[in-house]
């Protein structure tokens, strides 16, 4: 159960960006390591890539960059907080980071499908 | 049901909707457990006449911390039904999720026994944030004048109503995760002084809030502001110091920070 | 967290800030079709600026991620001191490595 004073924008957004980026973290390793096949396995890498064809890895795929825009929207909406004269705005930017994520992880989704 | 009305000194009918169900952190140190006791409700209340009823008609052994109960001195909050508030002035109504109350000890910091935490560390804190001032002059020399209009005063003026509540402290999750980080109120405290040209080095503070524990471990949660009593924000406070040590960070040799 | 790690995970997001959009792009744009590791290799095989995007984008990943990963594991698991320094040394190395392996394995030959 999320305790009662966390619920509010500014809260979900932090822990959406946590989650996020710690999402990526533990993608990434993954993620280098099979590219690196180019190199050392280039028929592993094809049959990797032939099985990344199917439905549900696709949709891990739009997962991982719904990760990826989140973590960047959420931090230029930070960067922004943090160094630029200070708005007041910021649950609109929060909401906006969010909005931006959807909009480009969507996209993808759509040229995937 | 009767119960005792200390108003009107004598006996008076309250009907079942108008009792509130009110469990209370009882206990000293770490242990303890909630009590759970039966509070007649009255059209204006507010959370701190509540407890003062049970420690009044019910059991006087009851500990709990506050003063002036109209919003100045700060010493009164504690956690309602899981958010901190100052309690003098948060009404009953307000606050309770069908007709229940829960009125604990302040998140985050030491609890002495029953509703009283111990603020010592939140004070530490304020200290170890540069809060305490170093004037630039003597009392031998002219007082500096300072412009209301000033950019930096300004600022600071959007700080330093502060009561110290530690309403902030007690909704912060970073210091939950990160005892010793200093937490909103002693970094607000600190970004008052950056911007009052009356401090002598204020390069000092700074790095005072620089350190490990400083405003770096702040993730922007917001909660602070969110609770201020007394709508502040702590959160701005915070990302302007951030702002500035950054700025000291990328724009001044070391030799310039010592 | 002290100013200068602050410094370096906000300094490296802001040289991922205009990378990642590039990457988004790429992907939207790879993905076209299927892919395939010829077509990969193809676009990437060779190029000084394909080796110098991903190059950067590999050593701000590796700080950014580290210093991340230090936070969180201090928060969650309570580590500190010289455990924790050395859990984002190795976290960043690795990732240095894996990333710097895999550029040089979709750019040179």
């Amino acid at each position: 159960m999320i305790r009662p004073h966390r619920t509010h924008p500014l809260w979900f957004a932090y822990m959406l960006h946590r989650l996020s980026g710690l999402g990526l973290a533990l993608f990434l390793p993954v993620h280098l390591y099979v590219l690196a096949m180019a190199l050392t396995r280039p028929a592993s890498l094809d049959r990797f890539l032939a099985f990344a064809d199917n439905p549900i890895v696709k949709l891990a795929e739009f997962g991982l960059v719904f990760l990826l825009a989140v973590h960047l929207f959420g931090g230029l909406r930070l960067l922004a907080l943090e160094f630029l004269p200070w708005s007041g705005r910021q649950k609109s930017a929060a909401a906006a980071a969010l909005a931006g994520a959807f909009l480009v992880s969507g996209s993808f989704l759509l040229r995937a499908v | 049901m009767y119960f005792h009305n200390p108003l009107k000194n004598d006996r008076c009918a309250v009907s079942e909707e108008d009792i509130l169900e009110v469990s209370v952190w009882r206990g000293t140190g770490d242990t303890g457990e909630y009590e759970t006791f039966q509070v007649p409700a009255r059209e204006s209340q507010t959370v701190l006449d509540v407890v003062t009823w049970i420690q009044q008609q019910i059991d006087p052994s009851l500990s709990y911390r506050y003063a002036c109960r109209v919003g100045m001195c700060g010493s009164c909050a504690m956690m309602v039904n899981g958010e901190p508030r100052w309690t003098c002035r948060t009404h009953v109504k307000k606050v309770t999720r069908d007709g229940a109350l829960q009125i604990g000890p302040l998140r985050n910091l030491p609890t002495i026994k029953d509703l009283a935490a111990d603020m010592d560390p939140f004070f530490d804190k304020w200290i170890a944030a540069g809060g305490v001032h170093t004037p630039s002059r003597s009392r031998a020399e002219p007082i500096a004048e300072v412009s209301p209009e000033d950019p930096g005063r300004v600022e600071a003026n959007k700080g330093i109503e502060c009561i110290n509540c530690s309403v902030c402290y007690a909704a912060c999750d970073t210091v939950a995760n990160t005892p010793d980080y200093l937490g909103p109120a002693a970094l607000q405290r600190a970004w008052t002084l950056y911007n009052d040209s009356k401090v002598e080095d204020r390069q000092a503070v700074l790095d005072a809030v620089s350190k490990n524990n400083g405003c770096h471990n702040c993730h922007t949660q917001g909660s602070c502001t969110q609770y201020c009593p007394n709508e502040l924000d702590p959160l701005s406070a915070i990302a302007g110091l951030k702002r500035a040590s950054a700025k000291s960070f990328l724009f001044k040799s070391k030799e310039d920070r010592q | 967290m002290n100013l200068g790690l602050y410094m370096a995970q906000r300094l490296s997001a802001m040289v991922m800030v205009p990378l990642v959009f590039g990457h988004l792009g790429v992907m939207i744009y790879a993905i076209q079709g299927g892919l395939t590791t010829a077509e990969i290799l193809e676009r990437t095989m060779g190029s000084l600026w394909w080796f110098l995007f991903y190059g950067c984008f590999v050593v701000a990943v590796s700080i950014h991620s580290a210093i991340g990963m230090r936070v969180i594991v201090h928060e969650v698991l309570k580590l500190r001191g010289l455990a924790l320094e050395l859990v984002m040394w190795a976290f960043g190395i690795s990732i240095l490595f894996l990333g710097a392996r895999a550029v040089m394995a979709v750019t040179m030959l």
